[in-house]
């Protein structure tokens, strides 16, 4: 007996025995850049990229290496939070609130019961206002940035490129990646958009300069 | 049992009951103003939104011309990567793997992200019948199976709702599968999206397993992708112990790369957005993130069929982003009910032919459902030709092998063939004709044939037939 796989590659090549053997040759004349920003304009990409965030209703705060750890302690809530292994301890120091790590992994019901998470991520783009997570160090498995209702998340600005082609080869697909623009959010009733359905209902963003 | 399109009328049928219905028609013009406008404002945004739309149908082709490489190539990565790999025909055999799956697990209750592949091949009824609830989490699918409906699109299934009827949905069903609304729910959507997110949560926290589909799969790298919006597809996608992912065979991507085009295409065309809140992309199993054990479910049912018909092919290339039902002016008045099938407008009206054959009479109607205007050639991000393979489809329907023609066609064409056999009733047939010419009416023919003069006149019958011209003048000559 033919196993099902087997009959679906014979259909497929009987399906296609008219078509040349040859790749198909793929224009790529689509713009490697963000439309409208200067190529080594920084300035420009973290302005869009703020821009474009706080259009999907995310809050964004701008601050340098030095007032970090301030920013952070207005941005966070007072109660407890999940921080992921290998979020800097120094950037802390100025928050009161409770950090919970998540090691060994917390319950479902536990994150489901903390008051934020904070992560740091792999990259951001600007065209698009995304955060990038891989799970790499500070930013933690899936489940923890998704069951609390306030996401915070650390953003370098050496991370954040101008368009999502810029990012791809900054990502590594054998980790598990999720992509964020905005908080949660869903248009099925009428089409108006209300933000905050099951994934965190806030997203706050602190975009760090990289001088000093 | 939830409902199903089986058994649903033909289009022009289905469509007098659809546009009659005001509350319906005031429902889909709304929604589809609303997309076609925020989709223009945000394409008009990309200068190179035609490179986009080139590379895109490109890529596409690419994956059709050579799909049984990129389909041995995700197998392989998929399998390294410590996920396990079936293959199913048909709708029954898919179903089949799931079931036999779920049941491996002896859960009872699962927890499912939208996905078109599962609604084609009726997986959650086909569950139900083994005794395993499937709950659908995203807003709209929930919409749709709390009030035992039909979808109606691709990307927002619910758009024949308004908030009154979704509220008396939640209000009456809620309670009957977990948490109800709360007291004193109104129309209003944000206590809407919160009721949906309370009675969820509950779910989310409890599933042990999670049906997805994908939107795409990376042949180089075995990644799948979940495009969402309202983190539905996380809690399903992260919080299950195994998740299993139908994916239609045609969901391939070549390279890890060519994401960059599909990604800035989906969201901008679907919903008028840069991209949907949520992206996640997964290979194999992660360990300690997310579920221990997937499977990947590679699902033909029908795609080879549609990729054997060389016009219809490129109907393949969809990514269901819905924006050639947006578009539609036949969708706009009939809604996608009317369709017969979880694929609706001008997407609907090809792909269905192309995965079923057009062999019986509603799907034989459909590539009829269409003015081609065109429109939907204009918008499809991955430049499927809808009208070319329309005119293809219709002419398969009328001189293919179909089994399927215009009864009055049929009928007449029986006839026809009948008389011409025997040259006798041959030229009696003509000469009648001759003389009942005066009496056929002008601007409307009787029964069955009426539809033909709805839009034509009935040419004048001449008085003698070419044959008696010729006998009387001996060939012209007198």
């Amino acid at each position: 007996m033919t196993s099902a796989r087997d009959e679906i590659l014979a259909r497929i090549r009987a399906a296609t025995a008219d078509l040349p053997a040859d790749p198909v040759e793929i224009p790529r004349s689509y713009l490697p850049h963000a439309p409208g920003i200067e190529l080594h304009d920084r300035e420009a990409v973290l302005a869009l990229f703020a821009e474009r965030l706080e259009e999907y209703g995310a809050t964004v705060h701008r601050a340098g290496t030095a007032d970090l750890a301030s920013a952070l302690a207005a941005a966070l809530p007072a109660g407890r939070v999940v921080v992921p292994e290998g979020f800097p301890a120094a950037w802390l120091r100025e928050w009161t609130g409770e950090a919970v790590p998540d090691h060994p992994p917390l319950p479902h019901a536990e994150l489901d019961s903390l008051d934020a998470v904070l992560t740091t991520c792999a990259a951001g783009v600007a065209d698009s206002g995304t955060l990038v997570l891989d799970a790499g160090p500070g930013q933690g498995r899936r489940a923890a940035t998704l069951l609390p209702d306030l996401h915070v998340c650390v953003v370098r600005a050496t991370q954040v490129v101008s368009s999502i082609p810029e990012v791809m080869a900054r990502l590594d697909p054998r980790r598990p990646l999720t992509w964020i623009s905005g908080p949660s959010a869903t248009a099925d009733i009428e089409m108006i958009r209300v933000p905050g359905v099951h994934g965190p209902r806030r997203l706050t963003v602190l975009l760090v300069a990289d001088s000093s | 049992m939830s409902r199903t399109f089986v058994g649903w009328p033909a289009f022009p049928e289905a469509a007098v009951a659809a546009t009659s219905d005001e509350q319906l028609r005031a429902n889909v013009t709304r929604a589809t103003g609303t997309i076609r406008a925020k989709r223009a404002r945000l394409v008009a945004e990309r200068p190179d939104w035609e490179d986009l739309r080139d590379s895109a149908a490109a890529l596409k082709n690419d994956v059709l011309a050579h799909l049984d490489s990129y389909l041995l190539q995700v197998e392989q990565k998929v399998t390294a990567a410590g996920g396990a790999v079936h293959w199913a025909r048909d709708a029954a055999e898919a179903n089949r793997i799931v079931t036999d799956l779920v049941r491996a697990t002896g859960e009872r209750e699962i927890v499912k992200v939208k996905s078109m592949l599962t609604e084609e091949i009726g997986l959650d009824n086909a569950l139900e019948e083994v005794g395993i609830s499937a709950r659908e989490t995203d807003l709209a699918a929930a919409i749709v199976q709390l009030g035992d409906d039909l979808p109606s699109h691709v990307v927002v299934p619910a758009l024949h709702r308004n908030r009154a009827e979704i509220r008396d949905i939640f209000v009456r069903e809620m309670g009957r599968h977990g948490r109800p609304a709360p007291e004193g729910l109104t129309d209003d959507p944000p206590q809407l999206a919160e009721a949906a997110r309370l009675h969820m949560r509950e779910k989310f926290l409890k599933a042990k397993v999670a049906v997805s589909g994908a939107n795409f799969l990376v042949a180089e790298t075995g990644t799948a992708v979940v495009v969402e919006s309202e983190g539905n597809g996380r809690m399903c996608l992260t919080l299950a112990d195994t998740l299993i992912s139908l994916v239609g065979i045609e969901k391939i991507v070549p390279r890890w790369q060519d994401l960059e085009v599909f990604l800035q295409l989906l969201a901008r065309n679907a919903t008028g957005e840069r991209m949907a809140p949520y992206t996640t992309t997964w290979t194999g199993v992660i360990p300690g993130d997310g579920p221990q054990t997937f499977h990947l479910v590679l699902v033909d049912n029908g795609r080879t069929r549609a990729l054997a018909d060389e016009v219809g092919r490129q109907a393949l290339r969809c990514i269901r982003c819905g924006a050639c039902m947006n578009i539609c002016p036949v969708y706009e008045r009939t809604g996608g009910q009317a369709y017969g099938s979880v694929y609706p407008g001008p997407i609907g009206a090809i792909l269905n032919p192309l995965l079923k054959g057009p062999d019986d009479p509603q799907t034989a109607s459909l590539p009829y459902a269409s003015s081609l205007c065109g429109a939907c050639n204009d918008v499809c991000p991955v430049r499927i030709r809808f009208t070319d393979v329309l005119l293809e489809l219709r002419h398969q329907v009328a001189e293919g092998d179909a089994k399927v023609k215009h009864p009055a066609e049929k009928a007449a064409l029986r006839a026809v063939g009948a008389v011409m056999d025997h040259p006798a009733a041959w030229n009696a047939a003509v000469r009648a004709a001759g003389k009942a010419g005066p009496l056929v009416p002008k601007n409307r023919l009787p029964g069955p044939l009426g539809g033909w003069t709805d839009s034509r006149r009935t040419p004048d019958i001449p008085k003698e037939s070419f044959r008696a011209w010729w006998k009387r003048t001996e060939g012209g000559s007198r």
